[in-house]
């Protein structure tokens, strides 16, 4: 075996040289069963000491390494927040795969891992893939979804069956060409970090450069063709920049998840933000974090590809953003729900012991519970709790009474409180207008309205109240016949003149 | 001088369109400040002659003249509104940024957007009664809302030929009032007015002008003109199966359209 080429990684020149030799003899052992790519530092680290060294950054490699994942993370989440808000997530991903056999071949031509000549082929190769789906798009009945998952894993293909020949041959050993495959950022040099500062560079210039131009061919092409915009060279040029922005990420994700990248920042920035500059913003932030965990948790995990692991902390935010958003997240929405139900369950409560005072014709300030339970039917635990959480809020007020034979256990009864008066006056009076409404305005026959009124009851609010009112010229009652709790009555009170807990 | 110049001036316009024929032959020329309504059956080829105009359709044949200039210059003076289904109410944008792209067209590469543009941009929000929502993302509207949006827009550009591409369609009634009213008044302001419309009942008292439309040009005339049940009937009643047919066979032919361009010159 030949002499093992030292530019396969960027520490080893600086590592003892006896240690390097054998280190890199170890690597070689171990690149034929392990993915990713060589680690440049001893082994027999502690893991504390490993993070600490990474967060103290002192090591030159450990600063590239996470400068270099940072710098990804924003040019990728700067460059996703348009492939995603123009929908071209699955071009990205075409456009990452379709670079591989380039990196292949450029690596054929000169030998060696040569950023220069790795570059050049796998522009080509993109520029090639790229080229392959519109000339099919223009002069083939495939679509646009099919010809993208065509040249996406034709290339992808190709690639792989170059790279397991690279793999094969004397020189390819130590080729570190797999950190390809899946990323691994200990391998970046210093002229990868000048790669991934020019793509950045170039992506901040042209967006700023470009920025109206850009949101509105996004937002409405016609429009923007309409106003004489050069949408085609514009669109050209996102895609070039696509492409270099993904050439020059791919040796810290790799190519199989690059794209994920450009996708899952955009797309929790997409829950977040609703103008384009805060997406762009949140996207690259979110990139940057990303890059950066993905990176530190890859140095701790030694031989761990960092491609994935950038991943997982992207989805790991995506979901956190999903759930936990402030607006629309889904535990605040649950959140939401769950109170609203409990809110319908009480007033429907409120309901129905002003129902059974009025069968008693409000001769008595307090009902039994048991037939307000019994009118609600269902579940008499349940009701119990009801009328407990009433009590807690202030709604209602229980008292016991001695059964009239004695022998029995207390029964219990409960009574309303002013506030507890208020609102159920308030519920049964919308129930009531809203039946009157639908039967005398929108021709309801009269035993179609309960059902409705029952729903509608709870969100009728007061503005709509008066406007009901005004409509019906603030009648009395409703199609049933029953009275309809005025204002004066809701304002009035009906409590005060019984003394409440005359019992006690 | 572009305003002594006819709006829109159309020659013998032959446009097909991924080798189907839309348009034959359209001679069409539209006097300043008028109003005009475009009607015809489904595929008729409006939305077709709208993007000819603004050369975002490339012609097979004939040409169109704005002010008196080509396409790719004259579209500068033209404002437009896009159908509403042809845009990604998604996109992160604000509705003052989408009114805002309205001028867009002033500004100069690099320029940034001026206070004037701003208030422009608020003042066109005013007259179609959406300030209050200035600030909402454009997906949160009501689709009547958003083509206020669109309508706003069109109005921040300033312009002095309008074309709209079915305006009114899925709207809610307060919404086709505003623009009913918009319209008028634009017009009134001399501007030159060109809208797709779908609706024929309505067509009679909106515009001034209706071009009838099915391939080919069935009529343009004023309302009391052109609204007649025999020229409807020809507009959309049977189609032009022959020509269609023969059309069909010869658009997209590049040694026959190639012939005839050499021909002709």
């Amino acid at each position: 075996m030949k002499p093992v080429r030292s530019n396969s990684s960027p520490l080893t020149g600086r590592c003892f040289p006896w240690f390097s030799i054998f280190f890199l003899l170890v690597c070689a052992f171990i690149n034929q069963t392990l993915l990713g790519a060589q680690i440049q530092s001893p082994v027999d680290i502690s893991l504390g000491d490993r993070a600490l060294r990474f967060l103290q950054m002192r090591d030159y490699s450990v600063r590239i390494v996470a400068v270099g994942s940072i710098l990804i993370g924003i040019s990728c989440g700067m460059m996703g927040s348009f492939v995603v808000t123009r929908r071209l997530s699955l071009f990205g991903d075409t456009l990452s795969h379709a670079v591989l056999p380039g990196i292949a071949i450029g690596f054929l031509w000169v030998e060696a891992k040569d950023n220069l000549a790795l570059l050049i082929g796998a522009s080509m190769a993109g520029f090639l893939g790229v080229a392959c789906v519109t000339l099919l798009k223009k002069f083939s009945k495939v679509r646009q979804d099919s010809a993208l998952g065509l040249v996406l894993s034709g290339f992808y293909a190709i690639g792989i069956c170059i790279l397991t020949r690279i793999q094969k041959m004397e020189f390819g050993n130590q080729a570190g060409l797999d950190t390809y495959l899946f990323g691994q950022v200990s391998s970046l040099s210093e002229s990868d970090l000048w790669g991934i500062c020019i793509s950045l560079a170039l992506i901040v210039l042209f967006m700023t450069s470009n920025h109206r131009e850009l949101l509105v061919s996004g937002f409405d092409l016609e429009f923007s063709k309409s106003m004489g915009l050069p949408s085609e060279a514009i669109q050209y040029a996102m895609w070039g920049l696509l492409a270099f922005c993904v050439i020059s990420s791919l040796q810290v994700i790799g190519v199989i998840l690059a794209s994920a990248l450009l996708i899952i920042p955009a797309a929790s920035a997409s829950l977040l933000a609703k103008r384009m500059s805060t997406y762009i913003l949140v996207s690259a932030l979110l990139g940057a974090i990303a890059g950066f965990v993905g990176a530190f948790l890859s140095f701790l995990g030694q031989r761990i590809p960092t491609g994935p692991l950038i991943v997982v902390v992207a989805t790991t935010f995506f979901l956190l953003i999903l759930f936990l958003r402030p607006s629309q997240g889904i535990i605040v929405n649950w959140l939401q729900s769950r109170r609203q139900s409990r809110q319908i369950e009480m007033e429907n409560m409120l309901k129905a012991i002003y129902q059974v005072m009025e069968k008693q014709e409000f001769s008595e300030p307090a009902v039994r519970m048991e037939e307000v339970t019994r009118r609600r039917g269902v579940g008499k635990d349940s009701r119990a709790k009801e009328i407990e959480s009433l009590i807690d809020s202030g709604y209602v007020s229980r008292s016991y009474e001695k059964n009239k034979f004695a022998k029995l256990p207390h029964e219990q009864f409960i009574s309303l409180t002013p506030k507890g008066w208020e609102n159920a006056c308030r519920i049964v009076r919308n129930h009531r207008l809203w039946e009157l409404y639908l039967t005398n305005e929108a021709r309801y026959a009269a035993d179609h309205v309960h059902e409705d009124a029952e729903k509608i009851e709870h969100v009728l609010g007061e503005e709509t109240v008066r406007k009901i009112e005004r409509l019906l010229s603030n009648p009395k009652k409703d199609p049933h016949g029953k009275l309809i709790p005025s204002l004066v009555d809701v304002r009035k009170g009906w409590l005060p003149e019984f003394p409440l807990n005359k019992n006690e | 001088m572009r305003n002594s110049q006819k709006p829109i001036e159309i020659h013998d316009l032959t446009v097909s369109y991924q080798k189907k024929p839309v348009l034959y032959g359209i001679d069409l020329e539209v006097e300043k400040g008028s109003l005009v309504g475009i009607i015809g059956p489904n595929g008729a080829g409006k939305s077709t002659l709208l993007k000819t105009i603004m050369n975002m359709i490339k012609p097979n044949g004939g040409y169109v003249r704005i002010f008196g200039h080509p396409p790719k210059k004259g579209i500068s003076c033209i404002g437009y509104v896009p159908q509403r289904e042809s845009v990604d109410w998604d996109f992160p944008v604000t509705v003052m940024d989408v009114v805002l792209m309205g001028r867009y067209g002033k500004l100069n590469w690099f320029q940034r957007i001026r206070k004037a543009d701003r208030k422009i941009a608020s003042e066109c929000l005013e007259k179609v009664g959406m300030l209050h929502l200035a600030d909402r993302q454009i997906g949160n509207l009501s689709g009547g809302q958003q083509q206020r949006v669109f309508l706003a827009r069109a109005l921040a550009q300033e312009s002095q030929l309008y074309i709209m591409d079915e305006p009114f369609s899925g709207v809610d009634a307060v919404t086709e009032k505003t623009i009913v009213l918009m319209l008028k008044e634009m017009k009134k302001m001399g501007k030159t007015l060109l809208i797709v419309h779908h609706d024929l009942s309505s067509a009679k008292e909106y515009f001034d002008y209706l071009l009838l439309l099915n391939m080919r040009k069935v009529a343009y005339g004023t309302i009391q003109d052109v609204f007649s049940h025999d020229l409807l009937q020809k507009t959309y009643g049977g189609r032009l199966t022959i020509l269609s047919e023969m059309a069909s066979q010869t658009a997209g032919n590049r040694e026959i359209e190639k012939e005839a361009y050499s021909t002709s010159e």
